[in-house]
């Protein structure tokens, strides 16, 4: 029988993994921003407190700046040691240097304040800016690809620096009459694959091993204003809103097509 | 008393016993020996012993192996009639023969123990397999058990030999001393050994009805001297989100 590593609060890394599955965060005067729920266990003497703190004020202006997600976040402070871990994930920490990093709200765990959090324009994501360490959960390892590529949407976990992220369709298989009706009615079949995320430009692609999503909490939507993405503020849209649901990839209805 | 292994079930030279070669206990002839097969499988070498597993969790055995279902854990009437009260229960069986017995439950991550006179509390549903001579139990463990979804009370396992027990990714030892206590998130304890005291440590403020909690309302504060088992996810309990 082999014995297990016992691990004490002098043998623990600091700021690193314990093993593929659990990171240690050494909590030393500076606070650590924090998704609910992933601390499993600390040493020392650490206080967690949530977003709407009134004393974390100065710090929410300076490394907050995502609503949406408020209520998930929570800010660590005190110290000691402290084990990080999610639903038995690979986790992983990534360093920016004066760089930005977007990814899939579910993976992210944790992050330093040294780093400032956005909501990204793309719903669903949240972007990282400034120079510290994050810490985030992948369904298998992560694997870094240059673009220009195409990825699958589930096993999409975030890019870094400036590639263009975009949706792309398989239209091959949906010219002409039959693929039309094929794309409507999904009769023939599909391979699950048409649609995919394409990226192009400067910077590297985040994939995670496996397929299968972290599951992702609603957050609810931002405000309607005009000209923000998924804000429903879009003035003119009125006579999109009544017509019949469109499926993703699919040209438009007739009548925009013919200008009426 | 040499160990004696019974014949590999297939002929060919690339059976299991080729290609995982068990390490022979020699020093300690009677009692059966675990050992992990990858990280979710556990193999235990028998000769003529017995050990109790969870019920239904063999999945392959070389040998001569006889399983018996043991009404109420194996603890007697008086053990059966609390387990029925306080809601631990276990199915367990009792396997007994000659040869190596696999078992393994639902791919989770088995964790080996060795206890040498001492207690494990370990929560019923992460306890796979004890050795035979080792005593099981329940005991009262207070507010924890409320907030961690499992009920208020555990297992205990006493006595000398091995347990093994499961965990949702494979679990993390950390240890407590007097000048170290330790705070647990319940969804994430699994088992602790040793002198320890434990109390439920409350963050729930009038933030928490506002919404606005830590996140972390509920956590298990291990005083003393022992060895505390996490598992890297979390169980829903009762004390979730807050």
């Amino acid at each position: 029988m082999s014995t297990p590593v016992v691990h004490d609060p002098t043998t623990l890394p600091s700021d690193d993994n314990v093993d593929s599955y659990t990171f240690c965060v050494e909590l030393k005067g500076s606070p650590w921003f924090l998704q609910k729920g992933k601390m499993i266990a600390y040493y020392g003497s650490i206080e967690f407190n949530g977003i709407g703190h009134g004393r974390l004020d100065r710090l929410l202006r300076t490394s907050f700046h995502s609503p949406l997600h408020a209520g998930d976040w929570v800010v660590a402070e005190g110290s000691g040691k402290m084990l990080l871990a999610d639903r038995a994930f690979d986790v992983n920490s990534f360093d920016l240097d004066e760089g930005n990093l977007t990814i899939r709200a579910g993976n992210l765990l944790a992050y330093q304040p040294s780093l400032s959090l956005k909501q990204s324009i793309v719903p669903g994501f949240l972007t990282l800016i400034g120079t510290g360490k994050f810490v985030a959960a992948s369904n298998g390892p992560v694997v870094f690809m240059e673009p220009p590529l195409r990825v699958d949407p589930q096993a999409l976990v975030g890019w870094a620096d400036c590639p263009s992220p975009c949706h792309h369709y398989d239209h091959g298989y949906m010219s002409g009459i039959l693929g039309g009706l094929r794309s409507l009615t999904g009769i023939g079949g599909t391979s699950g694959e048409e649609h995919q995320f394409e990226f192009v430009g400067a910077g590297t692609v985040l994939l995670q091993s496996t397929e299968l999503l972290m599951a992702e909490q609603p957050t609810g939507a931002i405000g309607g204003e005009p000209g923000v993405p998924g804000g429903h503020g879009f003035p003119g849209g009125a006579g999109q809103q009544g017509s019949v649901p469109r499926l993703p990839g699919q040209l438009g209805d007739l009548q925009r097509r013919f200008g009426l | 008393m040499a160990v004696h292994f019974a014949k590999p079930l297939s002929g060919s030279g690339s059976s299991l016993r080729t290609l995982f070669r068990p390490r022979v206990c020699r020093y300690l002839p009677s009692v059966a020996m675990f050992r992990l097969q990858g990280s979710k499988v556990l193999a235990v070498d028998m000769t003529g012993d017995s050990v109790k597993a969870k019920n239904g969790s063999m999945v392959a055995y070389e040998g001569q192996m006889a399983f018996k279902k043991m009404t109420g854990g194996g603890e007697g009437l008086r053990g059966m009639v609390t387990r029925r009260l306080t809601g631990e229960q276990m199915t367990v069986m009792e396997v007994r023969g000659q040869g190596t017995c696999y078992f393994a439950d639902r791919a989770s991550e088995i964790n080996l123990v060795r206890l040498t006179g001492d207690t494990l509390h370990v929560e019923a549903g992460n306890l796979l397999c004890t050795d035979g001579g080792l005593r099981t139990g329940t005991t009262f463990t207070g507010l924890r058990g409320a907030s961690q979804g499992t009920g208020l009370f555990t297992t205990t396992v006493e006595g000398t030999g091995q347990v093994a027990m499961m965990s949702d990714g494979p679990a993390v030892v950390l240890r407590v001393t007097p000048q170290y206590p330790l705070s647990v998130d319940p969804g994430a304890y699994i088992a602790h050994q040793g002198n320890l005291r434990q109390d439920l440590q409350s963050g729930v403020t009038f933030r928490t009805f506002l919404g606005e909690g830590g996140g972390e309302a509920f956590q298990i504060r291990f005083e003393g001297d022992g060895l505390v088992y996490v598992q890297p996810s979390e169980r829903t309990t009762a004390g979730g989100d807050l």
